[in-house]
């Protein structure tokens, strides 16, 4: 491997691997995670068996990263040239020979996927520009596609204070949910005294529902370490570090490959390009704890310390890793520096609303028909986001919420969907932006369950050092329950809501600021869930007479064996008998069958 | 012998001892405790747990105070300090797979197994646990059998998956 020692060296590297033959047949196929857990190494290999039984050596099969359609992996893109791109989704392996054979006898391509391909229409992908596009285990694509011209450009053209001033410029905000301005970040790090200075990249994607910064890790990691690297050049840093979870592993093997091969080139460690600017990286695991997410927790756990967030100010910009001025941002943010450094701050702030531009990407998921990652300008509505690229709910039902920014965030309610998002209509909202996580649910989810579900989450997770995180959230969680037995009364209700609003004032930390957030929203939107529990007791399942066909699906498959009715007449609960389990409502033909507090659904 | 794994036990350390000399660790304080969690990762891997003895050697060798290496492992999920059964069953608790009807997986895998969540079988071959998403939100419900992902489980694979590993 060639260690480039000028910036002519990586040049002509670069035209090397653009000039030559014009482009074969490329065959795109998704490894990231999910791809491999729905089979996609097996249709990988039936698609290298198959191209050796035809003899096809114009072609060539990359491994490539998440291209955002999860819900139809394994997924297969042929480019042809000449051709448009086709798309193949729930590819097996006889579905891969099928392909290989209509590229060796130039026949149309079977089962193209085209119900999602106005996914593509509404999506500005920056941040996922190279993701489901490289072999992001090859740094010869990533150099193909332009890459480190701009940390070669850093280094030789341009003053640090110049790419500072473009951040700044570009208005880009950290993409792991404060959304605080990452120039300004830069510039206070560049400013701060203390030697040596580091830069951080967090990595520890931990809000349940979002893994936009794992696809970006598995799918383009070099686009993260070009970025940190000039990052350390504009603020003077020489060392840093990438926080992973240690629930990633195939994120961190690509990170693994990607740093080993960059210090090949030199384009890690010393004299980056025979400059006499120095930057190297090590990689760091998480063990299971999310409040390491926040970032002063994040510095502790380098450190080799409990996670505990620390007080800020001072912020680490100023006193980070062992009390010295750091950079610490997120995936998301780092892999648009690159984009930003090359187009400039006007064609960026040309993307997304005045006070949040450029891109966000989100996770959808839930009850949603197409999961996936989508990358759209911000300021696109809830709406669009849900129903034209999500495709709506998966059970068919009207969606009737959407959960964004994980245990810190909150529910939106369907009537507000054609808000356009950005940070700050989010917070309006009573949610966050957070990491970009959106749980979608259908009008069957209950929404103190999901509140519940959160709760759970940040109690377990409050790392207990701040006695409101620690004891508020476990007795918010003994609340909810006594309401969720029936044995609440309104009461409850306003001891949620009072001391809700005190764990977010008495606590350090995003996590325990946020934590009562899923209670507050729905407190706000779902009150009459709420209600409907502290006055009229428990929830039961009932059917609706009108709805119900008596097609005995759910008494038949009912584990208490308490649902009753005639063959084509509706069916009744036997309530003293019901073991509260839901079969039924799984079972359900005709959506005949809902749970409502008991009162209100008019069985008492 | 270690009866989680099939090596004696002089050699599981003396694997320890290797790696942490290969990180190259100056005196410097710092430095030595900045260490700690990835030794620990190392230290799991090779004995599957973090007993005691495990733990006085690692902060032996790293010269840190034992509590401060006990205070790390109570600290992450991640590390335990109790045995585990030969196979780790893990039911991913996100939101995608909460959403979809985790909590129902969870019970059968209980059920089947005659054992709570957090504890060992008898015959120690399957311990049962919850993990944080994984981000295979595509794939919900999601379970994990000693990193092998199998996704959109229903209950009644409980018993297949289980029979895997018998």
């Amino acid at each position: 491997m060639i260690k480039f020692t000028s910036r002519q060296d990586l040049e002509a590297y670069a035209g090397n691997l653009r000039g030559g033959e014009p482009a074969p047949t490329k065959i795109l196929i998704g490894m990231s995670t999910c791809g491999r857990a729905s089979g996609a190494e097996e249709v990988y290999r039936a698609l290298i068996d198959a191209a050796q039984q035809h003899g096809l050596d114009n072609v060539s099969i990359v491994k490539t990263g998440c291209v955002g359609l999860c819900h139809a992996e394994p997924l297969v893109e042929v480019e042809e040239p000449g051709h448009p791109r086709v798309t193949i989704g729930d590819v097996d392996p006889g579905r891969a020979r099928e392909i290989i054979e209509a590229v060796a006898t130039n026949a149309k391509i079977p089962h193209p996927y085209t119900l999602g391909m106005g996914i593509y229409a509404k999506q500005e992908r920056i941040a996922l520009r190279n993701c489901g596009r490289i072999d992001p285990e090859q740094i010869d694509e990533y150099i193909r596609t332009g890459g480190y011209r701009q940390l070669a450009s850093a280094i030789f053209d341009k003053p640090p204070e110049d790419i500072i001033e473009t951040v700044k410029a570009s208005g880009l905000r950290g993409r792991g949910g404060g959304g605080f301005p990452t120039g300004i970040k830069w510039a206070a790090a560049r400013k701060a005294e203390g030697s040596p200075k580091y830069i951080v990249c967090n990595a520890d994607e931990g809000d349940p529902g979002a893994f936009m910064d794992r696809s970006i890790l598995e799918g383009d990691p070099y686009s993260v370490i070009e970025a940190m690297a000039i990052a350390g050049y504009a603020v003077g840093a020489n060392k840093g570090f990438i926080y992973v979870r240690a629930e990633y592993p195939l994120a961190i093997h690509h990170l693994r490959v990607a740093v080993e091969r960059a210090r090949q080139h030199g384009l890690l460690g010393a004299n980056i390009l025979g400059s006499d600017f120095s930057f190297d990286l090590k990689m760091k695991f998480g063990a299971g704890a999310f409040v390491c997410g926040e970032e002063t927790a994040l510095l502790r756990s380098i450190e080799g310390s409990r996670g505990q967030p620390t007080v800020k100010p001072p912020f680490p910009a100023q006193a980070g890793l062992w009390g010295k001025p750091t950079v610490v941002n997120n995936v998301e943010t780092f892999a648009n520096i690159v984009p930003i450094l090359e187009k400039g701050s006007d064609w960026f702030r040309s993307i997304g609303t005045e006070n949040s531009p450029g891109t966000k990407v989100f996770a959808l998921a839930g009850n949603v028909k197409n999961v996936g990652l989508v990358e759209v300008p911000m300021g696109t509505t809830l709406n669009e986001i849900i129903h034209d690229l999500g495709g709506g709910s998966r059970s068919g039902k009207p969606v009737k919420a959407v959960q964004t920014g994980g245990p810190s965030g909150g529910c939106i309610p369907s009537e507000k969907f054609d808000t356009p998002i950005d940070y700050d209509n989010l917070i309006e909202l009573g949610s966050m932006m957070g990491s970009g996580g959106m749980i979608v649910m259908d009008e069957d989810t209950s929404m103190i369950g999901i509140a519940r579900f959160y709760l759970q989450f940040t109690c377990d997770e409050s790392c207990g050092k701040c006695t409101l995180c620690r004891l508020g959230t476990k007795r918010l969680l003994q609340l909810l329950d006594k309401l969720l037995a029936g044995a609440g009364g309104p009461e409850d209700i306003d001891e949620l809501q009072t001391l809700g609003q005190c764990v977010k004032d008495g606590s350090l930390c995003g996590l325990g600021k946020t934590a009562p957030n899923p209670i507050l929203s729905t407190l706000r939107w779902y009150r009459k869930e709420y209600d409907d529990l502290a006055y009229g007791g428990k929830m039961i399942y009932r059917i609706v007479a009108e709805k119900c066909i008596g097609c005995t699906a759910c008494a038949k498959a009912c584990p208490a064996e308490c649902i009753e009715g005639e063959k084509k007449e509706p069916h009744t609960i036997r309530q003293e008998d019901c073991i509260q389990c839901g079969t039924c409502i799984e079972k359900c033909n005709t959506g005949a069958i809902i749970r409502a507090a008991a009162e209100c659904a008019g069985a008492r | 012998m270690n009866p989680q794994t099939a090596e004696p036990e002089t050699a599981q350390f003396a694997r320890l001892a290797e790696f942490i000399d290969g990180l190259g660790l100056g005196h410097e304080p710092d430095e030595r405790q900045a260490a700690l969690i990835e030794v620990l990762h190392e230290a799991q891997e090779i004995f599957g747990y973090l007993p005691e003895d495990v733990q006085e050697f690692v902060a032996e060798k790293l010269r840190l105070p034992l509590g401060r290496v006990f205070g790390v492992i109570s600290f992450y999920h991640y590390f335990t300090a109790e045995p585990r059964g030969k196979h780790q069953i893990n039911c991913c608790l996100g939101t995608a797979c909460f959403v979809r009807g985790a909590e129902k997986i969870i019970e059968q895998f209980e059920d089947t197994l005659g054992i709570k969540m957090g504890e060992v079988t008898p015959d120690k071959n399957f311990s049962l646990g919850t993990l944080r998403c994984v981000g295979a939100c595509s794939l919900a419900p999601v379970v994990i059998v000693d990193g092998k992902t199998y996704g959109r489980v229903t209950p009644e694979q409980a018993a297949e998956i289980i029979a895997e590993y018998n």
